[in-house]
């Protein structure tokens, strides 16, 4: 009887060591979370509430806080000259991200073709992500030098090629000034997108691509039927950030035209130098940070789109 | 016959990729050493006799030594920061169950699609009140919270940690905290590495965080400094000093990329852990 109860006892302890156990190995997650979460609280979130707060109130960065409504919203949407600066934003974004994903693409399908066995990934992967190691402000001011209208490398360059005859001034003129941003862009992020892209098609097992060969599958077959399904989520991420990036555009348009109001024409300013102008040359805070919220929702729409746009593919 | 051809073709195109990304760097070290009359006047890849002159404008104007410690000051701790935390809040998302885990997710994926300038004016005010205005603090701690690492991270985590070899470790006897150093790291680790190292570039190139919060020149990280340039009058009549400035804040780049892009391949072989 008395080891019948002992043995009971002991069983129940067992029981509650366990769950107690059980218990503890989940909860240690709240300590491990908790850095973050402090952290994130103060320098991510508390920011994004206090900038909406400010966006109601026609605050100057110092003195008291008077509340406005939406007159600053409507004021932002009012003003062409955003609408410019968003429209100037998109259109460099959009020849970057077409050149800087079309080139990584291509990249990662040559260098994983079976039948070819392109040699040299390393030293080429290595070059090719060069550009972005450099800082954007020495980009922007090496670019800015080389291609000067007047005593720039570039165009001294293109003329002993025999191109053209007389120096073009690339940043000065409307027409190809926001595309030699793009291009700067896509000659900075092409190789970090191929990395990722590469770096999705190795985790894919080499058999499937041989399997596939084995059975007849072409390049075309292999590609829409395995390499872009299994891509899809590396993809979507770098379309994302690439999107959430390309909207924040701010120091290579910045420093290659030499201020916030983005010459040539006002075709380099880009929605942020926008918001700078306004947040810390003029210190027109509460304005500013109603700027700054238009331009989220536009970031959450896009997002959104593209998230739908992804998995919907997923599903067919 | 014609798969050679068209591997020639691939070659030839990738050779001309490479020097399109190598000649921009090439022209600015052959300026450098050029003075800004040549440069002016003529096109060649064959290094001049300027460095010397160029040095010596470049240095009378600032001091980019003080500008590279005050960056690597910064970048460092940042991406050490980073790197240990968010691995381990991405290991706590993907593994435990426990209360406010979906919340948390989902509240970082909001974050994901926030930028981050959505909320540079509230941080400046927060950092004033603070009294953190021109001090490093404001560029270093929040390096804790990276919400798009973690959430890569944690994709990364649940495709690659074997649950069972966890599993194994708890029936060992090992705590939770020790697992995650001595089993999940090492595992995390080429995952780590690549977004490590594109944290330190993101940290590294860092200018319109800086920008704001940076009053003193002596305090003026890297691009700061060299941003300077524009508005300098004196040193922008010598274009080869210009291209030595530039050439100066990337050298060190340059360097640690000897080093770095065979981490970043190798990280990446291992990345593809195969089952």
């Amino acid at each position: 009887m008395v080891l019948h109860f002992w043995a009971y006892q002991r069983g129940q302890v067992m029981n509650s060591v366990k769950k107690v156990k059980k218990r503890n190995i989940n909860n240690v997650a709240y300590l491990f979370v908790l850095p973050f979460v402090i952290v994130f609280l103060v320098f991510n979130v508390y920011p994004v509430l206090r900038t909406l707060q400010l966006s109601f109130t026609s605050y100057k960065g110092y003195g008291k806080i008077d509340y406005i409504g939406f007159a600053n919203y409507i004021r932002v949407l009012k003003d062409k000259f955003f609408w410019r600066a968003l429209g100037n934003t998109a259109n460099i974004w959009g020849v970057n991200i077409i050149v800087q994903l079309g080139l990584a693409l291509l990249l990662t399908i040559v260098f994983n073709d079976i039948k070819y066995r392109i040699k040299g990934l390393s030293i080429f992967r290595a070059i090719f992500y060069l550009p972005n190691l450099i800082a954007t402000t020495s980009v922007a001011f090496l670019f800015k030098t080389l291609m000067d209208w007047r005593f720039g490398t570039f165009n001294q360059l293109l003329i002993k090629l025999g191109l053209i005859d007389t120096p073009v001034d690339w940043l000065g003129s409307t027409k190809t000034a926001p595309y030699v941003i793009s291009m700067i862009g896509a000659w900075m992020w092409f190789g970090n997108s191929f990395i990722l892209l590469m770096a999705g098609v190795q985790g894919i097992s080499r058999d499937y691509f041989e399997a596939a060969t084995i059975d007849g599958a072409g390049r075309w077959k292999i590609f829409t039927k395995i390499t872009m399904p299994l891509l899809r989520p590396i993809l979507l991420y770098v379309t994302v950030t690439s999107a959430i990036g390309g909207i924040q555009m701010f120091d290579i348009p910045f420093l290659v035209s030499g201020g916030t109001m983005g010459n040539p024409s006002g075709k380099l300013q880009t929605a942020i130098m926008y918001l700078y102008k306004f947040g810390f040359e003029t210190y027109q805070v509460g304005y500013a940070s109603a700027v700054a919220y238009i331009i989220f929702l536009i970031i959450l729409v896009v997002s959104i789109l593209q998230f739908r746009l992804y998995t919907r593919k997923e599903d067919r | 016959m014609a798969t050679k051809i068209k591997k020639g073709i691939i070659y030839l195109a990738l050779l001309i990729l490479a020097a399109t990304c190598l000649l921009p760097f090439l022209l600015m070290v052959v300026n450098s050493t050029r003075s800004g009359r040549e440069i002016m006047t003529s096109f060649t890849l064959i290094p001049g006799k300027s460095l010397k002159d160029n040095l010596n404008i470049v240095f009378d104007y600032f001091n980019l030594f003080r500008g590279f410690f005050n960056s690597v000051k910064v970048a460092v701790p940042a991406t050490i920061l980073t790197a240990y935390f968010s691995a381990l809040t991405a290991y706590a998302l993907a593994i435990y169950k426990f209360r406010g885990r979906g919340l948390l997710f989902g509240i970082i994926v909001v974050f994901l699609m926030i930028p981050g300038q959505l909320g540079l004016i509230g941080f400046y005010n927060l950092v004033s009140k603070l009294k953190l205005v021109d001090s490093y603090i404001p560029l270093i701690i929040p390096a804790i919270a990276s919400p798009g690492i973690v959430f890569f991270l944690r994709q990364y985590v649940i495709s690659v940690l074997p649950r069972t070899l966890l599993e194994a470790a708890r029936i060992d006897g090992a705590g939770e905290l020790r697992i995650f150093h001595k089993i999940v790291l090492p595992i995390l680790s080429p995952g780590i590495a690549t977004i490590s190292i594109g944290a330190f570039i993101g940290n590294w190139n860092s200018y319109l965080v800086p920008l704001i919060l940076l009053n003193t020149p002596s305090k003026f990280t890297l691009p700061v400094m060299v941003a300077s340039l524009n508005s300098s009058t004196d040193i922008t009549r010598n274009q080869g000093a210009i291209y030595l400035s530039i050439t100066i804040s990337v050298i060190p780049i340059l360097i640690v990329f000897a080093f770095c892009s065979k981490y970043i391949i190798s990280s990446i072989s291992y990345g593809s852990i195969k089952e």
